[in-house]
């Protein structure tokens, strides 16, 4: 048998396919768009042909990978610049920071356990400042190990700083990454942005998702506005490091250090109006004068308008629905209002910590409201039965 | 960089620090002859006073290494947690320490992504940290980097000890040492991280001491030149540290004269490929 290896290096030489830079306006909220039938993973790729992705950056891992396989092939067909696969997710968010200190557009993914390993690099990106988008195709973690879909993960990344898109759908996870390099890269927002996706119901299965032409893309990225200079000696020096803040043991370096901080988390704050702007809003609300009000992310959105869908036609019970898009920043005035006539409100999420709970009901009045369920992990899915038994138990019906 | 960026605007020159004043007109950047350590007492060092122990090896080892760069105006520092960065937060080149041991992968995408937006210039990244840095923490992110022959120069501050930390067993340390977290000595040797650079990549390394100053800094150049046009290199230099290892900060340079005797005897390393490069830009005598 003989093994023939291709040579990877003559991939990438492939000159860049011509695309008309247009604005975020032009490309999200103006364009014709047009119908196609395709997967999460192919979605991703779709919009990362159309960001102007200067370099992105591989390592494998379930239910990830397709959207990196995909990926790597815009770069051996010339839309990215550079690409390649790294040793580890540490690794790979490390060299992100690095590519995106040098003043480009990036872009990475990873899954569950790639992204707790991968961890410390996270707030790195926010203290940093730097608009870089991944995506997170969100699966169980370890104890007991599961490569299955549930969204653990985000609970862990609640306060890294980032910004955080929850997709529902394909639709979403193609819109809300195209939209995230329009709000990081917003000199007065300037943090990273993660949107997830619950890994296998989005990136696995195929749906009609509605696209703008292929031969248009995001304009450049501009590094001489951004809040802190590149580091690429076209500038003065600059230094990003922990010291000055850290191991100098008085008031003024604490202070710098907590005004720093406290800039990260306002840059999110004002990242509010440009989301509204590129994605309708932080929340979406059907139904908002139901006495019961649904508050789902993610493919829980889904599995409750089924759920909304069958009580309506089969039994006459109208139930509303707020679908979260923005996790951080958190819409709490938004779910509050929404949610401020209900009776109860249920939650149901694909994760065993229940975090999405934990936020509305440290922030809505009455939180005796809140009903934390259902509540499915480890792969298991979420039957619109499930979701149909708590509302009726919240409404006393058998 | 041109030297344009640092030269302060006529109307604020005089509210500016004599400092700064004096970086920019007798600093070593863009220089048609780059500085050397031969050079050390006659230009403004972009190293800033720096709150490191007396009798560092490695505050020397940084002090030699910044007066040897090749284009101090294009270079810019990676480096790690750890003491090494005591000094470089307080260099004028652009110098980025994160997350502990990250150096090698974040010095990648910066290189990388240079090339991508400044395909026709020299910009020059050098990875400078501790011997925790490389050999404990940094270990899979180094080598993996000189598998991959990233355009990228090492340079391993080797002080045999974590000392920002107070003084623990690294991977660098001698067998047998007693330090923090090794109660009843060190029960290992060194790691060979020499020995796999050469086998794992590297163009160009070399093992030398802080107590050969000149080999430090051509060691340091030539690391420079050929990451920017062969492949990765690899410097590791002995940086005493009295603090840790429990000696009298002026016998540093002795520590390291009597290394140099034993385990750390001189070595330089280079490939065919890099001594032809070398050689072609008069940095290596031909023949």
């Amino acid at each position: 048998m003989s093994i023939t290896h291709t040579n990877s290096n003559a991939a990438g030489t492939a000159s860049c396919p011509k695309q008309k830079a247009v604005s975020p306006e032009e490309l999200l909220l103006n364009a014709t768009r047009s119908r196609a039938f395709m997967t999460g993973s192919e979605a991703v790729a779709e919009a990362v042909r159309r960001a102007g992705v200067d370099m992105a950056i591989a390592y494998p891992i379930t239910p990830q990978s397709e959207s990196m396989h995909l990926t790597g092939d815009l770069y051996a067909q010339g839309y990215i610049k550079d690409y390649y696969r790294a040793e580890n997710e540490f690794a790979v968010m490390a060299a992100v920071h690095g590519a995106s200190l040098g003043g480009g557009r990036v872009f990475t993914a990873t899954s569950g356990p790639g992204t707790l390993r991968a961890m410390e690099m996270f707030p790195v990106w926010a203290g940093s400042r730097q608009p870089i988008v991944c995506a997170f195709m969100c699966r169980g973690v370890a104890l007991p190990p599961s490569i299955q879909p549930e969204n653990i993960e985000m609970a862990f990344l609640l306060d890294t700083g980032m910004i955080m898109l929850h997709a529902e759908n394909a639709q979403d996870f193609f819109d809300f990454i195209l939209a995230g390099y329009a709000i990081a890269e917003q000199p007065e927002v300037h943090i990273p942005v993660g949107v997830f996706a619950d890994g296998f119901f989005v990136t696995h299965t195929r749906e009609v998702i509605m696209l703008p032409p292929d031969d248009i893309k995001l304009d450049e990225y501009n590094p001489d506005i951004a809040p802190i200079p590149p580091f690429d000696t076209e500038h003065a020096p600059i230094r990003m490091v922990r010291d000055p803040l850290l191991n100098k043991c008085n008031f003024v370096s604490y202070a710098a250090s907590a005004s720093w901080h406290q800039e990260v988390l306002a840059a999110a704050e004002r990242a509010r109006k440009h989301i509204n702007k590129y994605m309708g809003g932080l929340i979406e609300v059907e139904n908002p004068d139901a006495d019961i009000m649904i508050v789902a992310s993610g493919t829980a959105v889904s599995q409750s308008r089924e759920a909304i869908r069958t009580m309506a036609e089969r039994d006459g019970i109208r139930i509303g629905l707020v679908k979260v898009k923005s996790v951080r920043p958190f819409p709490a005035a938004e779910i509050a209002q929404a949610t401020a006539h209900a009776s109860a409100i249920i939650i149901p999420e694909f994760n065993a910590g229940g975090w999405l709970a934990r936020d509305i009901m440290g922030t809505i009045d009455n939180n005796s409201r809140v009903i934390a369920e259902p509540r499915v992990f480890g792969g298991m899915s979420m039957p619109e039965e499930i979701i149909i038994e708590v509302v009726k138990k919240a409404k006393g019906i058998k | 960089m041109s030297k344009s960026i640092i030269t302060p605007a006529k109307e604020f020159e005089d509210v500016l620090t004599p400092d700064y004043k004096d970086l920019v007109d007798n600093g070593p950047y863009n220089r048609s002859t780059p500085v050397t350590v031969d050079d050390l007492g006659s230009f403004r060092e972009i190293t800033e006073p720096h709150p490191h122990c007396a009798g560092c090896g490695v505050a020397l080892g940084i002090r030699l290494g910044l007066a040897s760069l090749p284009a101090p105006e294009d270079t810019i520092i990676i480096g790690t947690p750890g003491c090494a960065y005591f000094a470089l937060t307080q260099s004028a080149v652009p110098y980025s320490c994160t997350a502990f041991g990250n150096q090698n992968s974040v010095a990648t995408g910066l290189k990388r992504m240079l090339r991508v937006r400044h395909p026709d210039k020299v910009k020059d990244v050098l990875v400078m940290v501790g011997d925790g840095g490389v050999a404990d923490i940094g270990l899979d992110y180094t080598l993996h980097s000189w598998f991959r022959r990233e355009n990228i120069a090492t340079v391993m501050l080797d002080n045999e000890v974590y000392g920002n930390t107070g003084g623990q067993e690294s991977g660098m340390t001698v067998q047998g040492a007693v330090l923090n977290m090794a109660p009843t000595g060190k029960k290992f040797p060194k790691i060979p991280v020499f020995e796999l650079s050469k086998t794992s990549g590297c163009v160009y390394a070399v093992k030398t001491t802080v107590a050969s100053p000149k080999k430090v800094g051509t060691a340091i150049r030539r690391a420079i030149l050929t990451a920017r046009e062969v492949g990765p290199s690899y410097v590791q230099i002995y940086t005493p540290c009295p603090t840790n290892l429990k000696f009298s900060p002026d016998k540093s340079l002795e520590y390291a004269k009597e290394v140099e005797k034993t385990y750390y005897r001189y070595e330089e390393y280079i490939t065919e490929e890099a001594s032809e490069y070398l050689r072609g830009i008069g940095e290596l005598k031909c023949c």
